[in-house]
Formats: C-alpha cells, sequence, structure tokens
C-alpha cells in the first residue's frame, strides 16, 4: 500500500485536438503565401540547366513563358519523343511564336510592352537548333529581352 | 431565463482546414523565376544588311565555339569549361598590352576618373552548332557572364570599398560603362563535321 502506486483504473487521458485546426491553419497561410498559383500545365519534360549567375524576374505578370523538352510520357503516342515548343497550354511550331508574343502584348497594359520578358524554359538536353529557331523568331517579333530560365546551382 | 446556445462543433474544422490546404498544395508551384537574363540584337532583313561595315578587328574578338559533341574552343585553342572564365577575363582587361589581345585605351569616368578599359569595338562572339545541347550552351554563357562580374565585383571593392550589389545605380552605371557585358550571339553554324 505504498503512495506511489499507480492508479490503473483511470484510463489515459485523450489528447487535446483543440489545437489541430491551428496548426493546419498555419500551414495553410504558410503554403498560401510562398507558392504561386500554377498557370499552364506543362506537357513537356523539362530539367533546367544549372548556373551561378542567374538573376531573379522582378515582375512576374509580364513574364511570357516558351517551353521546350521532350513530350511526356502520356503524350508521347501522338507526338513523338522529339523535342516541342509548348506556349499556353499547346504544342506550337516555332512559326507561331509572333502570334504568341503579339497576343501576351494585347493582355498586358501598354505602357508595360518595353519591360516585359520572355523566359525560356528550354531542357537541359534539348539541341540548340530549336533553341535558335526560336531566338530568330522572337528577334523578328522584336521581343528582345529574354531570360534562360536555370536552376541556382549548389556551389 | 434565457435557454443556453448549443455550442457549434468543432471537430471538423481541421478536417475543412486539411482539404484548403491539400487544393492549395496541388495547385501552386514555388519555383522561382531565376535565369540568366540576356538582350538579343535587333531583327536586321536580310536585304538590308549592311555589308560595307568596317569589320572588326580580329584581335578585338573573343571567339568562343562549342561543337555538337559540346567541345569548346576559345580563340583558336581547344579549351576546357572550367579554364574559359579566367581566359575571358584576361581578354576584358588585356593586363599586360598583348598584341593578340584586344587594344587598350585610358579613357574618364565619372568618380572613378582615368581607367584604362579595352576597345569599345571589343565583344565576345559565341558560336554554336546545330547539335549543341542547350546545357552546354548555358554553362558556357554563365561563364562568360561570371567573368564579367567577376570583374565587376574587384573594381566595386577597388573603387568604392563596397559590394557591386550594394551600390547605387549610378555607381552601378559607371561600372557597367567600363566593363560592359557584350557577349554576341551569332547565328549558328555547323562545326565540327558533318552529321
Amino acid at each position: 500500500m505504498s503512495k506511489f502506486k499507480k492508479d490503473n483504473t483511470k484510463e489515459l487521458p485523450a489528447i487535446s485536438t483543440a489545437s489541430l485546426p491551428d496548426i493546419v491553419f498555419m500551414l495553410l497561410f504558410f503554403f498560401m503565401s510562398t507558392t504561386s498559383m500554377r498557370q499552364n500545365t506543362l506537357m513537356v519534360k523539362i530539367h533546367l540547366p544549372e548556373a551561378t549567375e542567374i538573376n531573379k524576374m522582378e515582375k512576374k505578370s509580364l513574364v511570357s513563358y516558351v517551353y521546350v523538352g521532350v513530350p511526356v510520357p502520356a503524350m508521347q503516342h501522338i507526338y513523338g519523343s522529339e523535342p516541342h515548343i509548348q506556349l499556353n497550354d499547346k504544342f506550337a511550331k516555332v512559326t507561331e511564336i509572333p502570334d504568341f508574343i503579339e497576343a501576351e502584348r494585347q493582355a498586358r497594359d501598354e505602357s508595360e510592352i518595353p519591360q516585359m520578358i520572355t523566359s525560356l524554359k528550354v531542357d537541359e538536353f534539348t539541341k540548340m537548333g530549336i533553341v535558335n529557331e526560336i531566338k530568330q523568331e522572337l528577334r523578328k517579333a522584336a521581343a528582345l529581352h529574354i531570360n534562360y530560365s536555370s536552376r541556382k546551382a549548389e556551389k | 431565463m434565457p435557454r443556453k446556445m448549443p455550442e457549434i462543433p468543432s471537430a471538423s474544422l481541421a478536417d475543412i482546414a486539411f482539404l484548403l490546404l491539400i487544393f492549395f498544395l496541388v495547385t501552386t508551384t514555388m519555383d522561382q523565376d531565376k535565369g540568366l537574363e540576356r538582350r538579343l540584337p535587333q531583327w536586321v532583313p536580310e536585304d538590308q544588311m549592311d555589308q560595307d561595315a568596317p569589320p572588326i578587328k580580329e584581335r578585338n574578338i573573343f571567339v568562343v565555339l562549342i561543337d555538337k559533341e559540346n567541345r569548346l574552343m576559345v580563340e583558336g585553342e581547344i579549351c576546357r569549361v572550367e579554364d574559359l572564365k579566367e581566359k575571358a577575363k584576361l581578354f576584358l582587361t588585356n593586363p599586360l598590352d598583348l598584341p593578340n589581345m584586344p587594344e587598350t585605351e585610358v579613357r574618364e569616368f565619372d568618380i572613378v576618373g582615368n581607367y584604362k578599359v579595352i576597345s569599345k569595338s571589343a565583344v565576345i562572339s559565341l558560336r554554336n552548332d546545330v547539335g549543341t545541347t542547350y546545357g552546354a550552351y548555358i554553362q558556357v554563357q554563365n561563364e562568360l557572364v561570371a567573368a564579367i562580374n567577376e570583374l565587376r565585383q574587384e573594381l566595386a571593392m577597388d573603387k568604392f570599398g563596397k559590394s557591386y550589389v550594394n551600390l547605387s545605380t549610378d555607381e552601378q552605371k559607371i561600372i557597367q560603362d567600363i566593363y560592359p557585358q557584350k557577349i554576341s550571339e551569332a547565328e549558328p553554324k555547323r562545326i565540327g563535321g558533318a552529321k
């Protein structure tokens, strides 16, 4: 009959879950503030090259994206495994780029057009032939400010 | 005596929050847009191309070629990517006034004063094959930009005692004048044998 004998008849009190919503809301707000909405579904596989001398793009709303890469496996039976260009949500030919740039310009305010940037998201193993064609088309469309999208290299 | 209001059950609040959390996790991306910024040259229609433009002197061009096997040739010599930055830095400063390096001249700048720079016509010419992979191309571009950035950084520390990124816009402008980012991306040719 010691003092310290445990009273086994009592059940363990349940852990209170009252703070669970708070924790989850905190996570939710964290993710809401650090991420941005996905703009288009990628239909090509892109593994960006690494670089050290990179700058951040300031205004995301002024950036238009050109994706180049091999179509994802689900699309390969239609489009094959050659690198393709993706503009917005569909595959495009090189010659459609000036129209795409023009459409992007129409969507922006006139005063913002000179600050527009074209971001080239190109897979590391793509051949330069297709990239050069894109560059020529961009020059023709006078969209001269470009950004070779790349990952920050670990030093 | 008023009746006590029954409490709203909050047990499902966690479920709702989880649902929202998962929705945002799926629809958003974390990746930030970063990359090498570059300006393309103006488009010149072929019939308007200036044939009579004086050619740039051989010594003022730093030729970098990449072939379809991603091998590198710099100024007529085979070179490793690791050595490219040092070579580019030498070209951009020509500290010993070598005859095969670009012409130098002393120009006057604001704040900095007289400073020896290479000729304004000096340019880095980067040319690649159709079969070069994009990754190798970016790696070379990166090294060239790194060379220029390092020179700018050294000059900023030397003249202003501050890191280049911490300088004011005007001061950055002076340094950009001294070391401009002149990289010409020529139209591709087939280099290194037939396909």
